[in-house]
């Protein structure tokens, strides 16, 4: 059932609450969490279905708020809220209040926010677009134990990420990190079944994906080893090339469902790594609500720490990742070499993506 | 961070979204043609597939006297997937699997069949990179288990090369007495070791069965009031409101007791009964299951405090049933329960004076699995009697299915100016939330096997245990009358009624 409410107060949102429950008979509902959308107009449809879906698996009492854009001086001064309540069948297995928000109160979205948040129930934030370079430190942020951005809208996701690693802080995560969970798990099965040093990485995937970046700082970050960045037309990530010293192990995924795992001195298997639905992907990140502390030492390792497709062309002044870069298969050479210091590795790739930037 | 040489460095125990992933492996199935194959393993299978659990380049072999190929196999494994599975098809996810799906025809006393097998798993080993690993699950009748079992040992196919593993999964029933049970472990441990027999009880893969560990030793408020002081008596229920179907050569001369309370509701009442473990690792459980099973004391006059029932024709739900005696390949003078109670000491300072009821049977009023921990009344109530006459005892039910959850009781002022108390219930709905997505039991059970994660399976001394506590009642039940009968869609025979009267209380209506 839905309940609409015109210029209203969170208290009276909460007095609807109730009252559609008794209407539905049932008073009280196990929900294990209060979910945060915070959105525009244009995504709110996409981002509550997906998370109408998660409420599945995740009985949550859904809020979404959606802040109006206010085409006049007028309309700025003035301020007003808006709600629509559902339970029941309208609201997958939770409730769901719509609040869309005008004027002045959009700046307080928190205040309309905090009173409806379930007792006790952990709380999460999850920004389809537009995440706030801080999330923690956002008013509606710092109401939630986990804060969910999603690098993969953004316009810049490089720039994106790197404030990302600036501003993180524990419990905060992003959907381009839970994306390859399925990588991450098959990479670590991949592993588990050779006996192998790993020398040196190649992920590849279409370009203003962040999460092929992602993917490449946790794999560097893991095995200490350079890591090349390098592009595709997609869909997604395509491949990951790991040179060990027991010949290569690729998993190749031209076609965004079926990869192909090649590993030296085995038959090649298939694996169905399908691209996921965001449903998926949200109720992946309200499994667990601890903070991830694998995606802070992925994040914090540096995009710019990357060997970048970019970076070839400049490759002749920067010594160890370059030489990864430059040779496509190091693997007889990389172990020979004395292993590359953190620190130079990580100034010279700086200077030679800066270098690139500044083409 | 620094990776740990030798160890795989993309694992890190930190690093709780990477989901635990079968290595290379391979599951043999035999008696593939079977209901269990069809409605729950292949399914399962493909669910833990679907959802990325499997090692690439999984493999599954069938092994049945059907003449089948390859591809009738596979395309029956389709059927049985998108008819049964958990989780949407995904035909990704089917190509993956379907590269390692072979058939080998053959029967069990067929020498070429078992050596046709054996040059399938090592094409298999070569094609899919099984390594050398594979689990034989036994979904056969249990007079196959000794000739499959030897077969294997005789094709050399239970000996594993240098470091890789051969298991085997064997489904109750485990034995129909204790003898039988000692002779069944004797030959399947002549060939596999111990700790590579997996002796599945469903019912402890559900996630229900899982959570009372959850419930009892993660939380506070249950384990102080979980003992004797507090503890009024304890029902442990198992309803079916099926018959038994098809299952009549099985399920005549076993009953439901052996059926039913040897394993299930003996697990269901080691888990709700049990000391802490050390740690949550298969020795650590087991050797506390084992103490509980151990510490188990019959009642004296097992006539008084056992009950066993036929259940005879009537409604069910709006149908007609017949009664046991009229199904189809039934002796009309057998003597096979299909109904049993017992009644249950455990012998310990936690336990002591606190009766265990358990119950199962056939046709009964709806298909339940539950326990309930039923508390004493308050010691002393200050409201006067008429104010508490609505009220019953306080109770806590695990409901393991359907409806997966917890269900508290107790007693609340029902509104009004005078002072009534009456029983409400404060529910947690497991099933509301988690049923979705929440894991068959058979998949986790087959990705534990496929791990080597014995914790979810009975070990040999348990079942020893189980039939040493049900011996004695059925040895009982052999010199001592018949069962009574029950009309079919009742919650049992008039007699388990008065058997709980005798001491005072009754059985909840699940």
């Amino acid at each position: 059932m839905k309940i609409d409410l015109t210029d209203t107060t969170s208290s009276k949102i909460n007095k609807a609450l109730v009252q559609g429950r008794r209407a539905i008979g049932t008073p009280a509902v196990g929900m294990v969490l209060t979910l945060v959308i915070v959105t525009d107009e244009e995504n709110a449809y996409d981002a509550l279905k997906a998370a109408n879906e998660a409420s599945r698996e995740h009985p949550s009492r859904t809020l979404v708020v959606i802040k109006r854009v206010s085409r006049s001086p007028r309309d700025r001064t003035t301020s007003r809220l808006d709600a629509e309540v559902r339970v029941g069948a309208d609201a997958g297995t939770g409730e769901t209040v719509v609040l869309r928000l005008y004027g002045e109160v959009i700046d307080h979205a928190q205040s309309v926010v905090l009173p409806l948040l379930l007792p006790d129930a952990p709380v999460v934030a999850w920004w389809p677009v537009n995440a706030p370079r801080d999330p923690a430190k956002d008013p509606l942020g710092a109401l939630a134990q986990r804060r969910v951005t999603d690098s993969y809208a953004a316009e810049h996701p490089d720039a994106d990420l790197e404030a990302r690693a600036g501003a993180y802080t524990p419990g905060d995560t992003d959907l381009s990190w839970t994306r390859i969970t399925p990588w991450r798990s098959m990479l670590a099965a991949a592993l588990d079944q050779v006996v192998c040093e790993v020398t040196s990485v190649e992920v590849e995937g279409e370009e203003f994906n962040p999460s092929c970046e992602l993917l490449a700082m946790w794999l560097a970050d893991r095995l200490d080893v350079p890591v090349k960045r390098s592009l595709s037309s997609g869909p997604g990530l395509t491949a990951v090339r790991m040179a060990t010293d027991c010949g290569p192990v690729v998993l190749d995924r031209p076609d965004g469902s079926l990869a192909t795992l090649s590993v030296q001195g085995q038959p090649d298997r298939a694996v169905a790594l399908k691209r996921r639905e965001t449903s998926e992907l949200i109720a992946e990140e309200l499994r667990r609500l601890d903070p991830d502390d694998t995606y802070a030492a992925a994040l914090r390792f540096g995009v710019d720490r990357l060997v970048g497709p970019a970076d070839a062309a400049t490759a002749q002044d920067a010594p160890e990742p370059a030489a990864a870069a430059d040779d496509p298969a190091p693997a007889q050479e990389a172990p020979a070499k004395p292993a590359a210091k953190k620190a130079p590795a990580k100034q010279a790739a700086k200077k030679s993506s800066s270098k690139a930037a500044a083409k | 961070m620094t990776p740990v040489h030798g160890a795989n460095p993309l694992r890190d125990a930190a690093d709780r979204r990477l989901p635990r992933i079968a290595g290379p492996s391979g599951l043999v199935i035999f008696g593939v043609t079977g209901d269990l194959s069809r409605k729950k393993l292949m399914p399962a299978v493909y669910d833990l597939a679907n959802r990325g659990l499997l090692p690439p380049g999984f493999a599954l072999i069938g092994f049945a006297r059907r003449e089948w190929e390859n591809e009738d196999f596979a395309q029956e494994v389709h059927d049985a997937v998108s008819e049964h599975a958990r989780t949407p098809f995904r035909e990704e996810v089917w190509q993956q699997l379907v590269q390692g799906m072979r058939f080998v025809q053959g029967n069990f006393d067929d020498d070429d069949a078992f050596e046709r097998l054996k040059s399938t798993m090592q094409e298999l080993d070569k094609a899919q990179g099984t390594g050398g690993n594979f689990a034989y699950y036994l979904s056969v009748p249990p007079k196959f288990f000794p000739e499959v079992v030897q077969q294997l040992k005789k094709h050399g196919l239970a000996d594993a090369p240098e470091g890789s593993w051969r298991r085997a999964v064997i489904e109750k029933p485990f034995g129909h007495d204790l003898e039988s049970a000692r002779e069944l472990n004797a030959i399947v441990h002549e060939v596999f070791a111990p700790d590579q027999v997996f002796r599945i009880d469903h019912y402890l893969g559900k996630e229900t069965v899982q959570n009372i560990l959850a419930l009892r030793f993660a939380n506070t408020m249950f384990e102080p009031i979980w003992n004797r002081s507090y503890v009024d008596h304890v029902q442990i229920t198992m309803a079916e409101d099926i018959g038994i179907g098809g299952r009549a050569g099985y399920y005549d001369g076993i009953g439901a007791a052996r059926d039913v309370i040897q394993n299930h509701l003996l697990q269901l009442m080691a888990l709700t009964a049990m000391e802490e473990p050390a740690s949550f690792d298969a020795d650590a459980l087991v050797a506390e299951k084992a103490k509980v099973l151990g510490a188990v004391r019959l009642p004296k006059d097992l006539g008084a405090h056992t009950v066993r029932g036929q259940y005879a024709a009537g409604w069910q739900g709006g149908e007609k049933a017949v009664g046991y005696l009229q199904e189809d390949g039934i002796d009309p003078k057998s003597n096979t329960d299909t109904y049993a109670a017992i009644k249950l000491g455990i012998d310990n300072r936690r336990w002591a004076g606190v009766p265990f009821y358990l119950r199962t049977g056939k046709r009964l009023g709806r298909r339940v699995t539950e326990i309930a921990v039923v508390f004493q009344r308050a010691p002393h109530s200050p409201f006067d009697h008429t104010a508490t006459e609505e009220l019953g005892q306080n109770a806590i039910v695990i409901r393991v299915q359907p409806d997966e959850g917890i269900t508290v009781r107790f007693g609340s002022k029902v509104p009004g100016t005078s002072m009534e108390i009456r029983d409400v219930s404060m529910d947690f709905a497991y099933g509301e939330s988690f049923t979705e997505s929440s894991p068959e039991a058979y998949e986790r059970l087959i990705l534990d096997v496929l791990l080597g994660d014995s914790n979810l399976f009975p070990r040999t001394e348990e079942v020893e245990l189980s039939w040493n506590i049900l011996d004695p009642i059925e040895n009982y039940w052999d010199k001592h009358g018949k069962p009574a009968q029950y009309p079919s869609g009742t919650w049992g025979p008039a007699e388990a009624d008065e058997m709980l009267a005798r001491d005072g209380r009754s059985w909840r209506r699940p």
